[in-house]
């Protein structure tokens, strides 16, 4: 049962082509709408006007060693022609006012029905909180969520940054919106069916922005249930690796790093991802590398060569010290 | 090629032996416009190669994915000093050096209305530019390239706070910005105060050339809309140096409000950086199209429109922060609106070639190059103005792809028509017409090749300012072609500076008017005399050289 | 032909350069003060903890009047200038002076009992950031208005016949305005609304 959920996950489709014209939810969807009418709206002016300029560059230019000896007519401007030029634009500029102003308010004002899941995204240089209030979860990185093809079951996230501002964007599920230390935004998606949806941070943050990476992991309800049961649970306290969880409890790692569960040792830390069930994540460093072992162990003994400048040092741990805990946090499901 | 003064018999000067501490004092105490204004168009076309070389190195950490080129920090900090200058000390130069060296010929006058608050807006600028280049040596020193700031060139809020930028890599940032904008706000009183008050006998506000009403509005937009910048930067002093609480968010301050007072200036900032390509086109169009310029009232109304409305547009760089729905939509509007002035601009210019004869000359070519990509930047533009749209393109590639099309493939083509087209007044010679095409055929390619595949990594999901991606995202071929435009940029720019340097030196001399044209400045000699005009004109028309030359068909007739 | 004539018959005046540049400058600092009266403004009440402007801050009713006043000297000064006065002249001179550093004094004294006794400084929180930010704005330009006051007493004083620089005392005056004007606000943002 414990790595049914891990498993599950990781028979979903990935998309990794995140392409705004192919959305998977319904922000997305009203968003790629409203951008297909201006795509028209501009396609047309874009066609019409340069048009006319390249007939007009064409049919009147000159030989290189024409002789001007006569000037054309000096037309000076023609009050119609301008009136026309103007009103016509307005029109159209109004329309378009009008189309993104139902658009606007359709995905801002949005209320939360009452049974929809509640998550609370706090970013961080260069890693994502993510909690799940309803259920006491905590986690890091990795976002489950039922996939619906329903409004009303949709996932109302709540954004947060505990340092400076940072922005959520899977472009298939929806545009984006700022976290923004003092300060909470709101936001909605629903993943039309089962996947991992990834994305970036969208507002630069410093050294490692680029690879502050979103997962989102959109599951069937019964999948997702399974999920939130497994998170819930305490760290797996495997007596085999008890050697590693004490050399982990005794270095730094509990400073930055909460597992819960550990009585003492559990720090409740929020500096550093919560890693209680680190082995059910599929990315390590918030998407730069694959959760494999040999990864597991590499990121462990120096963050700093997969994300230069990353706020985990290297704690310099021996072979010995560095297999112990690689074992431990193996058994972290 | 006509002259409009008569052949006077001057007696020579002995010029003594050459001497390189006389000259260079000259032109370091100088007051004389013409020559503060070549020394900002120089100054900005050397920080133009300089933040180039560092676009180049961006663009060669970014052709590959996983790129190893340069590492996150010096990336981080060529983004933030390429845009920092090309706005700061590559636009902003520009602005001041065209309307320093032109308006008052333009206007029939003999100076600025204050030369020597000229010079001073010209070295106080100069000093911004190397208090901020300073910072790579500053500080900590060359290692991992010194202290250059790595905020992005809109340093947000609280990143640039102590607490998250440490050292004084910020500081530099801030200082010397604040110091050139000094300089800003002074060349805009200055020209302002010009057009006010020292236009020659005939010169009324309406018969101003087009020119000079552009430069005129942009000035105001400058003083204007520079000081917000101003003052959220001392503000961002405060808080780094005293510990103020303006925009620290544990105190209950607020990052957005950095957002607001800055871009309250950087949008206005972004017009008052194109203004000088409305100009120049609005200048050269006509004349290579042998027509006035059509429709010259709504011509500047438009300008003076597109002014005003960008007071009023700032919050469309803040829709992804979680305003509510009723300042979306007000900016979607505001935004969309100032689109219209600046449609019917192209518009007029379409309509000025139209019916005319046109010379596709090179500084023909680059306004016709300019109408169709500043088209195209204009309705991007509309695209990122729709609240919901933007919220999918905000901070992505497509953004980026917009403002260097509108900047790149709009401004700078405006400034190159320019340059080769008062090349011959500044410097009495003619530049080289096969280079000039060269220049522009190979600087287009390149252009186009950059800026339009950012679009579409926009609609891939690319966020910007990212110094890496990893291969799988399908951002890969687009990154690469991106890159590839260097290849016709670069020998395109290095032909451009040799065709300028040659030609100044070894040109055919062109005499007073090659073009044929109708504005004021021509009515003097290639270069102009020290004190402009020996002779003015009879000015009773916007096309005073028109009129001396077709006395059977003025326009103050028709005026 | 009439119109043409009468044109080329009629006076080409111009706006005087330096009346357009002080008006410019003020049209620019008025820019950059705004900036500051908004983050004032948005800020009231936000503090997170005190002391806060009700508990501190006492109405400067004299600093005002003296500061307002000054403008009234300064145009009587201007006045006896215009009439070649100049013994007058250099009275309601120095009394503007003497009005200003009165406004001074009296905002430094402020300050000091707000920095001594309520232990509010710039970085306690955001009323202390945006109070001594925007005041001072204000005094710093009245500090530089006076440096010029000064220096046209003291050249006058030595004998400089200053009747001959009466536009430049002009550009000064309005300049002094301003600043007078500028107070008109800061007091009522932060004196009347604020608290």
């Amino acid at each position: 049962m414990l790595a049914l959920s891990a498993a599950a996950a990781a028979d979903l489709p990935e998309h990794r082509i995140t392409n705004i014209f192919n959305p998977l939810a319904t922000p997305a969807e009203s968003e790629k709408n409203i951008a297909l009418l201006v795509f028209a709206i501009t396609g047309v002016i874009f066609v019409g006007v340069a048009g006319l300029i390249t007939y007009t560059i064409w049919r009147f230019r000159q030989p290189p060693n024409a002789s001007h000896t006569e000037e054309p007519p000096q037309v000076y401007g023609s009050n119609q022609i301008e009136v026309a030029w103007t009103v016509l634009p307005i029109l159209i500029v109004f329309v378009l006012i009008g189309v993104s102003a139902r658009v606007i308010a359709a995905v801002e004002n949005a209320s939360p029905p009452q049974a929809a899941l509640k998550v609370t995204v706090i970013g961080h240089q260069w890693w994502w909180e993510v909690l799940y209030p309803d259920y006491g979860i905590v986690t890091a990185n990795e976002i489950h969520m039922p996939a619906t093809n329903d409004h009303k079951n949709a996932t109302y996230l709540q954004l947060q940054s505990a340092d400076v501002i940072h922005s959520f964007w899977l472009p298939q599920l929806s545009g984006k919106t700022d976290l923004i230390p003092n300060r909470t935004n709101f936001m909605w998606i629903d993943p039309h069916s089962p996947g991992v949806y990834v994305g970036n941070c969208a507002e630069y943050c410093g050294t490692q922005h680029a690879n502050m990476l979103l997962r989102v992991v959109g599951e069937d309800p019964k999948s997702f249930k399974q999920w939130t049961i497994e998170q819930q649970k305490r760290a797996v306290d495997d007596p085999q690796a008890a050697e590693g969880r004490a050399v982990f409890e005794s270095l730094a790692c509990v400073n930055c790093h909460n597992i819960s569960g550990l009585g003492k040792a559990s720090s409740g830390s929020k500096f550093g991802p919560d890693l209680t069930h680190l082995m059910s994540r599929q990315t390590l460093g918030s998407g730069v590398i694959k959760n494999t072992p040999q990864n597991l162990r590499a990121w462990v003994n120096d963050p700093q060569v997969q994300k230069p400048g990353c706020l985990m040092p290297s704690m310099k741990l021996t072979p010995e010290e560095l297999t112990k805990v690689i074992d431990y946090l193996e058994t972290l499901k | 090629m006509s002259s409009i003064h008569s052949e006077v018999d001057r007696p020579q000067v002995e010029e003594a032996r050459f001497s390189l501490s006389t000259h260079l004092y000259e032109w370091v105490s100088t007051v004389d416009h013409k020559r503060l204004g070549l020394m900002y168009i120089v100054t900005a076309l050397l920080f133009f190669v300089i933040a180039g070389l560092m676009a180049t190195i961006i663009r060669l950490q970014l052709a590959f994915p996983n790129g190893h080129v340069v590492d996150p920090d010096t990336f981080n900090r060529l983004f933030t000093m390429h845009g920092t200058s090309m706005v700061f000390l590559v636009g902003m130069p520009f602005v001041a050096g065209l309307s320093n060296y032109l308006v008052p010929l333009m206007i029939g006058a003999r100076d600025m209305a204050f030369p020597r608050l000229n010079a001073f807006g010209f070295w106080i600028f100069l000093f911004g530019g190397f208090l901020l280049y300073f910072s790579y040596i500053g500080g900590s020193g060359l290692s991992g390239a010194g202290s250059a700031p790595d905020v992005g060139w809109f340093a947000y809020a609280p990143l640039t706070s102590r607490a998250f930028s440490r050292g004084a890599s910020t500081d530099y940032w801030i200082l010397g910005i604040l110091v050139a904008g000094i300089g800003s706000i002074a060349s805009a009183i200055n020209v302002i105060v010009t057009t006010l008050s020292m236009r020659c006998k005939g010169m009324t506000l309406a018969r101003m050339p087009m020119f000079v009403w552009v430069m005129l509005i942009d000035s105001w937009l400058i003083i204007i809309a520079l000081p917000p910048l101003s003052a959220a930067q001392i503000m961002l002093l405060i808080d780094r140096f005293l510990g103020g609480n303006f925009f620290n968010t544990q105190s209950g301050g607020s990052a957005v409000l950095w957002q607001h007072f800055f871009w309250i200036f950087g949008h206005p900032e972004v017009y008052i950086l194109i203004f000088p390509a409305f100009a120049i086109l609005s200048e050269v169009i006509p004349i290579f199209s042998r027509k006035p310029i059509f429709g010259r009232p709504a011509m500047v109304g438009a300008v003076a429109a597109i002014g005003f409305i960008s007071l009023g547009v700032w919050a469309h760089h803040m829709f992804a922060v979680g305003m509510t729905s009723w300042s979306n939509t007000f900016f979607t509007a505001s935004t969309m609106l100032v689109g219209i002035p600046t449609g019917i601009k192209i518009f007029n210019w379409t309509a000025t070639m139209y019916g005319g004869k046109l010379r596709l000359a090179t500084p023909m070519l680059f306004c016709c190059a300019f109408l169709f990509q500043f088209l195209v930047a204009g309705l991007t533009g509309i695209m990122l103005a729709t609240g919901p749209f933007d919220w999918q393109l905000h901070d992505s590639y497509f953004v980026v792809g917009h403002f260097h099309f509108t900047l790149v493939a709009g401004l700078v083509f405006g400034l190159f028509a320019g340059m080769y087209y008062w090349f011959p007044k500044v410097t009495g010679r003619m530049y080289n017409e096969t280079l000039g095409k060269w220049h522009f055929w190979l600087f287009t390619i390149g252009v186009e090749l950059t800026f339009v595949p950012m679009h579409f990594l926009g609609f891939l999901g690319m966020p910007r300012r990212i110094y890496t991606y990893a291969p799988d995202r399908g951002w890969d071929f687009w990154n690469l072609l991106a890159s590839s435009g260097l290849l016709f940029q670069l020998p395109a720019i290095l032909i451009f500076v040799w065709n300028v340097v040659y030609s100044a030196v070894k040109g055919k001399p062109s005499g007073d008017d090659p073009w044929d044209a109708w504005t004021l400045e021509w009515a003097t000699t290639s270069p102009p005399h020290e004190y402009n005009f020996e002779t003015l004109p009879e000015v009773r028309s916007s096309r005073p050289l028109w009129d001396l030359k077709n006395p059977n068909d003025p326009d103050w007739r028709f005026e | 032909m009439d119109a043409a004539l009468a044109e080329k018959q009629a006076e080409w005046t111009l706006p005087d350069r330096g009346t357009m540049g002080v008006i410019f400058l003020i049209v620019t600092e008025t820019a950059l003060f705004t900036i500051f009266v908004v983050a004032y403004v948005v800020y009231i009440g936000k503090s997170l903890t005190g002391p806060y402007p009700k508990d501190v801050l006492d109405l400067p009713i004299l600093a005002s009047v003296c500061l307002l006043s000054s403008s009234v000297t300064i145009v009587f000064a201007e006045n006896s200038l215009k009439k070649h006065r100049i013994a007058m002249f250099k009275l309601w001179w120095l009394a503007t002076i003497l009005l200003g550093l009165e406004f001074l004094v009296s905002t430094g004294m402020e300050w000091y009992k707000l920095i001594y006794h309520d232990n509010l400084t710039v970085s306690t929180n955001l009323f202390g950031t945006t109070f001594y930010s925007l005041v001072g704005l204000h005094a710093s330009h009245v500090i530089v208005g006076m440096c010029f006051l000064i220096l046209v007493m003291l050249v006058s004083l030595f004998g400089f016949p200053i009747e001959t620089q009466e536009r430049r005392v002009k550009f000064l005056s309005w300049y002094w305005h301003f600043v007078d004007a500028v107070w008109v606000v800061v007091f009522t943002v932060v004196y009347v609304i604020g608290r």
